[in-house]
């Protein structure tokens, strides 16, 4: 750890620098939403529907008005009078029929009907929070229940609630993807089909701090001031001003402080920070709103939650012939920022995973239930697609009894660039390195000898497998936009060099956990050849970074990073410029190496401050053709996605009699391109795995399909992994460089979650093979591993 | 109606008077401005709130202010040496990359010096088990057991 002996920069690209955040979090001095405060601020709270779907016949909030310490209460009425819109969708999905799909209206706070437990009824904003929520107790809501329906398998079938009338059949859209004939052909030459039906468990993705709001309103500038816990400002501002509350953007300064993980549920714009922003010109006061962790879990956008059927040809080599695919995935009650996105583009183009098949067809329906909004959960899309590869492969193989690796091998894309017949053209890859690595560190041959000690012990032991890919480096601007997105998905970076040579970043990417001051300073470090200590980097604040889409889909450093790069770049071309001047030399004879303008084949040379100086203190300075300052910005759009991919394997041992799980040994070999901070990507894929064994073995969300409650709403019935839930992981890395961008990275945010629900589940159901077991849903908790030992004994 | 509290924060006597329902974590946060203490949830299971009282590490969603009447309350805040100096248990959770988000690290790290006050040389078994009353969603735990072990190994 420390510092990079083979870099001339100890804290430069390829050091395990210590993070510069850290003794801000370390000392208790880190700045979270929660923390900020203002005088004479006020206090929001949201009165939620206690029911799954309902209409509103009236409210009442005479009663409440007038407790103590109430300073306003607002209803979807109010907010209709004064025109405030509906929560906005980023992404359009056209459905089969070439129709657009189905958006129903999302008032922040409801009109006329409840769609789901949680939905925002009111808001009451007091001089405390308890008054507030003592108050919201006494607003009278006459409620007309309605049928409501929550599961996606059945939601659509005739007969169900509906929950949009806009909607029948709760049919959001349906959408196809590949080539269907090429596909059906195959099917019906194919030697063998493995067949799978698969549910991706529901997820809440319980970020450890809630999510917060603080909005302010300035009369004297007329303009608005909203933190909030949030994980791409630029993009909150963009959608709160020009969809729902009609304000000119340069009046609205979002900034996203200190922000306590987000994993994907703070990207979208929500319903709480909307209102108390509109609310802060009406009532002329401050208003803080901080979610309670029960509204977490009633609130925050959930995530997976997809029904599918799954079938796989192969030929009797086991050579995959063509997949087809059938979805269902849960949109929830409401569209979410990214949800339409999520379970189509973000999952069908990547159901190729490493492989060769060549026809891939892919069916998806989007539902509408009355459950919370579905959108984008760390990995979004990749990991249902690789749960749905990677089980189906590992299932084929078991059937053809061909070895897990050996199918793997058998049908790996070894040419790249690589064009899938689902979308996306693979630039560069090599997964037989990482499978070779996994194999080794696994001691794969040693796991017989395993197995049979583990016999000794009463114990059941398994090996599961799973060699997944993503596209990270959210994306082209032209190609998303052709699929339907709403917004560009390029990044800003500016450089901003001051007058002594140290420097401040500012990026549009945002850390909530990553720890980009640390990692974008290494870059900026190196390539320009100064102290580390003397970068700062500044992410999170509308008011004072040019632009940015922020971080999600591991495009922090791909597309962030990429735009400092382009931003360096610009810097340096005006610092030869500058240094020509002073050494007297033509530009073109100018070099930079290791932070010295130097003339090529000369000793002459002047420090990056020196020149930096100079452009601040422009004395001898060619004023005459250069402007002074030295402070670029730059904005990149990546030509392509880029595609980190990876082999994980997993060991579990299962007791028969408790059908107790336990992850005993965890291999990652992962491709993740160039790597700035080893330090922090092993960090990165350890938090990844943890989310992936959560969902496989612990994690699920639970309606009630009666009454439509949300039954795993605490953290008493919703299971997080915890420490002694999880072994230690053995984390390797294989380099193949991204030919795209300026780094040469892929990304490395989502890939432990992509890659190991499979893992964990495939070595499960290899753990009870000779009990005849040959599918096992999520999560595998102790319940259902006894059950279907029980079952298969029976 | 309030009531007197008497206490001492990190090293500090403290006088007020609250309303006798305030929480310790809230009277923390919000009457004394130490806001590296945090709230992740409302049922005392996250652990994100912990403090040490009279030496214990405990839940200050869990307590209320006046519980602490009379009592020694450690934070965070006053973990570090009077000179800034970082506790040795900062120091290996920097050093381990035992922290992502930061925002369950205070409590975290508060429960990791309890852990160790108890039990010295913990294996790695007892330290993810002392450490089961912590939730951390970012790091996978693995640094911050880490981090656990090179501050024993250390001491
Ligand atoms: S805030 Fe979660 S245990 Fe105290
Ligand atoms: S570091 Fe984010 S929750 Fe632990």
């Amino acid at each position: 750890m420390g510092a990079n002996p083979t870099s001339a920069f100890p804290n430069g690209i390829g050091a395990s620098s210590l993070r510069k955040e850290d003794q801000r979090f370390l000392t208790g001095a880190g700045n979270y939403t929660d923390d900020i405060n203002f005088p004479g601020q006020s206090y929001a709270y949201f009165l939620r529907s206690p029911h799954a779907h309902a209409k509103i016949k009236s409210i009442k909030t005479q009663a409440a008005s007038a407790a103590p310490g109430v300073v306003a209460i607002f209803t979807g009425a109010d907010l209709a009078e004064a025109k405030v819109g509906g929560l906005p969708c980023g992404w359009l999905i056209t459905d089969m029929s070439g129709q657009p799909m189905k958006e129903p209206p999302h008032p922040p706070l409801a009109q006329g009907k409840v769609h789901h437990v949680g939905d925002q009824v009111a808001v009451v904003i007091a001089e405390s929070y308890l008054q507030a929520k003592d108050a919201a107790e006494l607003i009278e809501v006459d409620y007309d229940v309605l049928a409501s329906v929550t599961d996606v398998a059945t939601a659509t079938q005739p007969g169900q609630p509906a929950v949009h009338d806009m909607a029948p059949n709760n049919v959001c859209y349906v959408w196809g993807h590949g080539d269907k004939a090429a596909v059906d052909k195959a099917f019906s030459a194919a030697a063998h089909v493995t067949t799978l039906e698969i549910r991706n468990n529901r997820l809440i993705p319980n970020a450890i701090e809630p999510r917060a709001a603080v909005a302010q309103y300035s009369r004297s500038e007329d303009a608005y001031t909203l933190y909030v816990a949030n994980q791409n400002p630029h993009v909150e501002r963009l959608l709160m001003t020009a969809f729902v509350l009609g304000l000119p953007e340069h009046k609205v300064r979002v900034i996203a402080p200190d922000v306590g993980g987000g994993f994907g549920s703070k990207i979208f714009l929500y319903a709480e920070e909307t209102v108390i922003t509109w609310a802060a010109k009406r009532v002329n006061r401050t208003i803080k709103w901080t979610a309670e962790r029960f509204e977490s879990f009633m609130s925050d956008a959930h995530g997976r939650d997809h029904a599918t059927k799954a079938e796989l040809a192969l030929d009797k080599d086991g050579h995959f012939l063509a997949m087809r695919v059938k979805t269902a995935a849960n949109l929830g009650a409401y569209l979410s920022t990214f949800a339409s996105s999520v379970p189509t583009i973000l999952y069908a183009t990547l159901l190729a995973g490493q492989y060769t098949t060549p026809a891939i067809y892919a069916e998806v329906t989007g539902v509408f239930t009355n459950t919370v909004p579905v959108d984008a959960y760390r990995g979004a899309g990749r990991p249902e697609a690789t749960f749905v590869v990677e089980r189906l492969v590992s299932k084929a193989a078991m059937e053809l009894g061909i070895a897990q690796d050996e199918i793997r091998r058998r049908n790996f894309i070894k040419t790249f660039p690589y064009a899938t017949p689902v979308g996306l053209t693979y630039d560069v890859g090599n997964y037989e390195a990482t499978l070779a690595a996994a194999t080794k560190i696994a001691d794969v041959a040693g796991f017989p000898a395993r197995r049979e000690e583990a016999k000794r012990r009463g114990k059941l032991r398994g090996i599961g497998y799973s060699c997944y890919i993503e596209a990270c480096g959210l994306a082209p601007s032209n190609i998303a936009g052709a699929l339907g997105a709403r917004a560009g998905l390029f990044e800003a970076g500016e450089i901003r060099v001051h007058p002594t040579g140290s420097v401040t970043v500012f990026t549009g990417s945002h850390s909530h956990g990553q720890g980009h001051e640390t990692t974008f300073a290494q870059v900026v470090a190196e390539r320009l050849g100064i102290p580390f200590e003397n970068v700062d980097v500044v992410h999170g604040d509308t008011g004072r970074i040019p632009f940015g889409m922020g971080t999600y889909g591991s495009r922090s450093l791909a597309v962030g990073g990429s735009a400092i790069m382009k931003a360096l770049d610009k810097i340096i071309a005006k610092g030869k410029k500058i240094a020509a001047h002073m050494l007297e030399a033509a530009d073109s004879d100018i070099v930079f190496e290791n932070g010295n303008f130097k003339v090529a084949g000369t000793d002459k040379q002047l420090a990056f401050g020196q020149v930096a100086f100079s452009a601040y203190v422009p004395h001898n300075y060619p004023l005459d053709k250069l402007e002074p300052g030295l402070n670029e910005t730059a904005f990149y759009d990546p030509t392509n996605f880029t595609y980190p991919a990876g082999s994980h394997i997993c060991e579990v041992e299962v007791d028969p009699e408790t059908g107790v799980t336990k992850v005993v040994s965890y291999v990652a070999s992962d491709d993740f391109g160039n790597i700035v901070n080893p330090m922090i990507v092993e960090g990165q894929v350890h938090g990844g795995l943890v989310q992936g064994i959560g969902q496989a073995l612990l994690e699920q969300a639970v309606y009630d399909p009666e009454s439509g409650q949300l039954l795993s709403g605490s953290y008493t019935d919703y299971a997080m992994p915890r420490a002694d839930d999880v072994p230690n992981f053995k984390v390797d890395t294989q380099v193949t460089p991204c030919t795209h961008n300026p780094l040469g990275v892929k990304g490395c945010g989502e890939a432990g979650a992509i890659g190991s629900p499979p893992a964990v589940i495939s070595a499960v159901i290899d753990a009870l093979k000779d009990l005849g077991v040959r599918d096992m849903a999520m999560p595998a908790t102790p319940y259902r591993v006894w059950q279907t030992i029980q079952n298969a004994r029976a | 109606m309030t009531v007197k509290l008497l206490l001492n924060v990190n090293g500090k006597e403290v006088e007020a008077d609250i309303d006798p329902r305030t929480l310790l974590v809230q009277f923390l946060r919000e009457n004394l401005r130490l806001t590296g203490t945090h709230v992740g949830c409302d049922t005392g299971q996250c652990g994100a709130c912990t403090i040490h009282l009279n030496g214990q590490a405990v839940k200050s969603c869990n307590i209320l202010a006046l519980q602490a009447q009379g009592s020694e309350v450690l934070t965070i805040e006053g973990l570090a040496a009077a000179n800034g100096d970082m506790h040795p248990m900062q120091v290996a959770f920097k050093e381990c990359h035992g922290l992502q988000c930061g925002f369950c690290t205070p409590g975290m790290v508060m429960s990791a010096t309890a852990l160790l006050k108890e039990n010295p040389k913990p294996s790695e078994e007892q330290i993810r088990a002392g450490l089961d009353g912590n939730m951390c969603r970012c790091t996978g735990y693995q640094n911050i057991v880490k981090a656990v072990q090179t501050c024993a190994a250390r001491s």
